[in-house]
């Protein structure tokens, strides 16, 4: 369970100025499902790039499988990255991007393959450029799970995929993943959808790594507190506050770090309201205050120019 | 179905040893693999195998290798243990506090607590006729 697929060291990657990863270093362990989350433009891109020999770092170290990636058909073929925004030739259709892939993947399931086309409704022997957004999006997602590759990067692939075809992603994710277990990074920007999935949390910030933890510890790693000011002001002192809000005379506070049974039963006795925070919630926190300050300032620079394109066209 | 104040693995295995006091798995009964935990649940396999081997360590599980997993002879009685050492904590203690809090009288509170517990008897003595242990 315990081996390294992917090691990285102090890995650096600039545009320009910007530092969009400032050293990164991480280590992903065999058949985890792996959750890289954070806000648009923070490296997430950048760091999958960089683990897929899609880009070069500017100073650091990446290994896959023991080796570096850069043309290295041997690490290559094990892995699968399914972007954002795939590019695919202009008269493909659906069916050749399957063959192009049941190709180069060593582990291609083409039963899968077709199954998932059924189920997710899209027309085999319509061209990519003619199909809806979400019908290409579900190209990539078809490719990502029948590909089984040891090393799967799903880059927030569900653009345009309404509830239900997500809902069909996720559970042919688990079930196909239950069956043939293989490391998968996961983005998203819909945490709640995929908190449960995950077993291991990377968020990232301005390009630097900032939550690395399994996700059943970082479940209860923030509480929130909720009563009179006073009393919560009290309760919070000394301790690390995430977020605060006020309504009246009434205060909530996001506190940072689990309570312990004793704190616990002194905060109901001080008739303080205690509510749990999910993993969306804890991101968000985490990562609003870098963003709002003045030294997050190359916030959404890095990554806008594909993000906005995407944007606009829906 | 889960809530975020605790790990999921936890609240598998609570909602597993649920399913023994309440009779809905029984003693000896095999219990579904952390496959079909995590299918039906949407969670990840390796923390439904977390909560059910919680379980196992437990001593309220125990495994058949190569079979599957099966709820162990007493299991039921043992939850049944804890529950009531937990009991006062978990239930009594913040109904007197709420009660405090609205002012019902020690009698009146007293009261409606024998009234419950007397309509509840009536209840289980019309109903299935399981013992308390």
């Amino acid at each position: 369970m315990n081996t390294p697929i992917v090691q990285v060291e102090d890995l650096c990657r600039s545009y320009r100025d910007v530092k969009a990863l400032d050293r990164v270093n991480l280590t992903l362990e065999q058949d985890k499902i792996y959750g890289l989350l954070g806000r648009n433009g923070a490296g997430k891109t950048t760091l999958m790039s960089m683990l897929t020999a899609q880009g070069f770092p500017s100073s650091g170290s990446v290994l896959v499988f023991g080796e570096a990636p850069y043309e290295n058909e041997r690490v290559l073929r094990r892995i699968c990255f399914i972007r954002e925004s795939q590019k695919y030739p202009d008269d493909f259709k659906p069916m050749h991007a399957f063959k192009s892939a049941a190709l180069f993947y060593k582990n291609w399931d083409n039963d899968l393959a077709l199954s998932l086309a059924q189920d997710f409704q899209l027309p085999m022997k319509r061209r990519i450029k003619k199909l809806s957004r979400g019908q290409l999006s579900a190209v990539g997602v078809i490719i990502g799970l029948a590909s089984r590759a040891e090393l799967t990067f799903f880059d927030e692939p569900y653009l345009g995929l309404d509830a239900v075809a997500r809902q069909l992603f996720y559970d042919r994710l688990l079930a196909d993943y239950s069956e043939f277990p293989r490391t998968i990074v996961l983005s998203s920007h819909l945490i709640d959808e995929v908190a449960n999935l995950l077993e291991h949390v990377i968020i990232i910030d301005n390009g630097r790594i900032i939550v690395d933890d399994d996700a059943e510890n970082i479940r209860g790693q923030a509480i929130n507190v909720a009563g009179t000011a006073a009393r919560v002001e009290a309760f919070t002192a000394g301790r690390t506050i995430l977020h605060r809000e006020q309504l009246g005379a009434l205060q909530s506070v996001t506190l940072d770090g689990a309570l312990s049974t004793a704190e616990r039963r002194e905060a109901q006795e001080l008739g303080l309201e205690i509510g749990s925070v999910s993993l969306q919630q804890y991101v968000i926190r985490k990562t609003l205050d870098a963003g709002l300050s003045p030294g997050g300032t190359h916030q959404g620079t890095q990554g806008a120019d594909s993000k906005n394109r995407t944007g606009v066209a829906r | 179905m889960f809530d975020d104040s605790k790990p999921i693995f936890v609240q598998i295995a609570q909602m597993v040893e649920n399913d023994i006091v309440d009779g809905v798995l029984a003693e000896e009964a095999q219990v579904p693999s952390t496959n079909e935990f995590a299918a039906f649940h949407r969670i990840n396999p390796a923390t439904a195998a977390k909560g059910v081997n919680l379980l196992v360590d437990d001593g309220i599980l125990y495994k058949k290798r190569g079979i599957g997993m099966f709820v162990a002879t007493g299991a039921r009685a043992v939850l049944v243990g804890r529950r009531r050492e937990d009991f006062y904590e978990q239930f009594v203690r913040p109904l007197a506090r709420e009660a405090r809090k609205l002012g019902i009288e020690r009698s009146q509170l007293a009261a409606m607590l024998t009234r419950e517990a007397d309509d509840g008897l009536a209840d289980a003595g019309t109903g299935t006729k399981k013992g308390a242990s």
